[in-house]
């Protein structure tokens, strides 16, 4: 018997890693709003529209690879 | 799956992509009629009744409904179009407004109570709504500058003639390949993770409450606990696609309406 077993599908081991990229970058986004704002407090309406839309493109690196995820799993479930 | 009444509890644990291709509630309707159309229709029914009625007898004061409806309205005018088009960015207001309240509401259906279900975890629905985007945002673009000098704007960023054969062919496929793909891919996507996730919790806590030892059981109720707490995760996504969708058709709008790069 093996010690240790694994069983069924790696895909969502593969959509862990793939997330990483994704994750870092939302990260980078907040990160520079939220800079940007402290140092300069007035700014905060006109760059609010821009954090929203980088992080929807960023974010869907992620979506892609929960989608292709299930698009190229042939047939087996999970 | 096959059956309606076999229902949510006997499905099997991890949850698959079968889930979501629900029976037709109607036999003679087919695939026309199930609980996605119905959800979709129902929220366009809300929406048009929802505006008629605020707007059937508007007074200088509003009442509460109208003031519901302005703030709506006004939300899609000076905070969406007005600050990312400009000023004649007025005349697509009602446009991100109906297009703002139709997939907030479509979405919403997927934390309703006793439904759950979004119709945007089908990518008919988004690719629809992106088409249209697409379509309005390179006829706007052609019908302001004329096809030839358009598509040279949108193909051929000012730079070195020896970087062009690379940048041309990144151009085209971001601004005419993944911007359609990627506005209706987003929207769907996330209505189908957040579902499949809430469906793991949920279907998780039974798994866990048939396990055989009694240390197993109450982590049932901690899965449950989970599922509530993404519920409200999931409200919180439901707002920023609807929110962003329209905000990216904006910018796509913005850029083809752009003078120059």
């Amino acid at each position: 018997m093996a010690f240790a077993e694994v069983s069924g599908s790696l895909s969502a081991i593969g959509y862990g890693l793939a997330a990483i990229g994704p994750g870092i970058g939302v990260g980078i986004i907040f990160a520079a709003y939220i800079q940007s704002t402290a140092r300069q407090p007035e700014s905060a309406r006109i760059t609010q529209q821009w954090v929203w839309i980088g992080f929807a493109v960023v974010e869907a690196l992620a979506l892609l690879g929960i989608a292709f995820g299930f698009v190229f799993s042939s047939g087996t479930p999970g | 799956m096959s059956s309606p009444a076999v229902g949510l509890l006997a499905s099997p644990f991890p949850p698959g992509v079968g889930e979501f291709f629900l029976p037709s509630l109607w036999e003679a309707a087919g695939p026309w009629l199930t609980k996605f159309t119905l959800y979709a229709w129902v929220a366009v029914g809300i929406i048009m009744v929802f505006f008629l009625v605020a707007y059937r007898n508007p007074k200088l004061v509003p009442t509460k409904t109208q003031w519901m409806a302005e703030s709506i309205y006004g939300f899609a005018r000076d905070g969406i179009a007005t600050p990312m088009i400009g000023h004649e960015g007025v005349r697509f207001a009602p446009y991100f407004a109906t297009l703002f309240c139709f997939i907030l509401l479509t979405n919403l259906w997927s934390i309703f109570p006793f439904v759950q279900i979004s119709p945007n975890t089908h990518i008919a629905f988004p690719i629809v709504l992106a088409v249209i985007s697409y379509v309005m945002f390179n006829y706007l673009g052609i019908r302001r500058h004329g096809a030839l000098k358009y598509f040279k704007t949108a193909l051929i960023p000012p730079a070195p003639w020896y970087i062009l054969p690379l940048l041309i062919p990144i151009e085209f496929a971001s601004t005419f390949i993944f911007r359609p793909v990627t506005l209706a891919l987003r929207l769907f996507a996330n209505m189908f993770a957040g579902h499949m996730i809430l469906l793991v919790f949920t279907l998780g806590g039974f798994a866990l409450l048939e396990s055989s030892s009694w240390f197993i059981k109450p982590l049932s109720l901690a899965s449950w606990a989970m599922t509530i707490a993404l519920t409200f995760l999931e409200a919180l996504v439901i707002l920023l696609q609807a929110y962003v969708f329209v905000v990216l058709t904006a910018s796509y709008i913005t850029g083809a309406l752009a003078e120059e790069h």
